[in-house]
């Protein structure tokens, strides 16, 4: 049962990624990597993360690809839609860089003798135990991120005023 | 295989370098930018991977780190794409090139 479900998860998010670079419209493009994304999500349950599942379908599939569809509706790009045009140097690179390099590295994976993984604490993945390890070693790390939201906000509306001085 | 970690590290190499082509094969600033996330996501499945393999509770931790910073990046990305597209009416990465040295 777990295998089947991973390669489901794993086939939808893989080709609904490769289907994100492949559209020509943008639109698509956003809407196919929704698909992936809620795959992810269902990897993650497999892992035992319920909690960063749940918050990939939300945040990532919901709140972040929400956010971006939005952008694309409202640039509303023209029909001579540069999307369909692809770069030549782009493609030389991930022929002859790019997949020897993910062969390589799948490789080095699959020949690696990472150990198996072991039956987990009980309290592995709940969100008490995340909660507690995130405010209590890495509190810094929660102040980090608030203040890189903070300045995210201030750029995010000083980009996007209506004219740019 | 399916319990096995390799399978979901390979996953995660296949949507890293699906994320990579895209960024440099499409010429869409949007769809450049939509490959960014997908190869976020990728490193994301490896963190969790890890952390499933080692029964570290950090490793989510550390995913929200990188949800909170692809939530910045976003607003900070679209944005400048909105500024762009306000100054150009264009989309294409060929065109901005004022900063090519």
């Amino acid at each position: 049962m777990h295998q089947v479900f991973f390669w489901i998860f794993a086939s939808v998010a893989v080709g609904a990624g490769l289907l994100a670079i492949t559209r020509k419209a943008a639109l698509h493009c956003a809407l196919s990597l929704v698909v992936s994304f809620v795959a992810l999500a269902g990897l993650y349950f497999q892992l035992k993360a319920p909690f960063p599942g749940i918050l990939q379908v939300m945040l990532y599939a919901g709140a972040i690809m929400v956010l971006v569809i939005f952008v694309i509706m409202f640039l509303n790009a023209p029909e001579e839609d540069p999307s369909e045009k692809i770069s030549k140097p782009g493609v030389i690179a991930s022929v002859f860089l790019l997949i020897p390099f993910a062969a390589l590295l799948i490789g080095v994976i699959l020949h690696s003798n990472l150990p198996v993984p072991a039956a987990v604490a009980p309290d592995f993945g709940t969100v008490a135990s995340i909660g507690t390890r995130l405010f209590g070693t890495w509190t810094w790390v929660f102040e980090v991120l608030s203040l890189l939201l903070l300045a995210a906000l201030v750029a995010a509306v000083l980009l996007a005023k209506k004219r740019l001085d | 295989m399916a319990n096995d970690p390799k399978a979901y590290l390979v996953v995660s190499v296949l949507l890293f370098a699906i994320g990579m082509a895209g960024f440099l094969i499409r010429k869409n600033l949007l769809i450049v930018f939509l490959s960014v996330e997908l190869m976020l996501n990728a490193g994301a499945l490896a963190i969790l991977v890890f952390a499933r393999l080692y029964g570290d509770t950090d490793g989510h931790v550390f995913f929200f780190l990188i949800l909170a910073l692809a939530a910045a990046e976003s607003a900070v990305g679209l944005s400048m794409v909105i500024a762009l597209y306000r100054l150009r009416h264009k989309l294409d990465t060929d065109d901005l090139v004022e900063l090519r040295g």
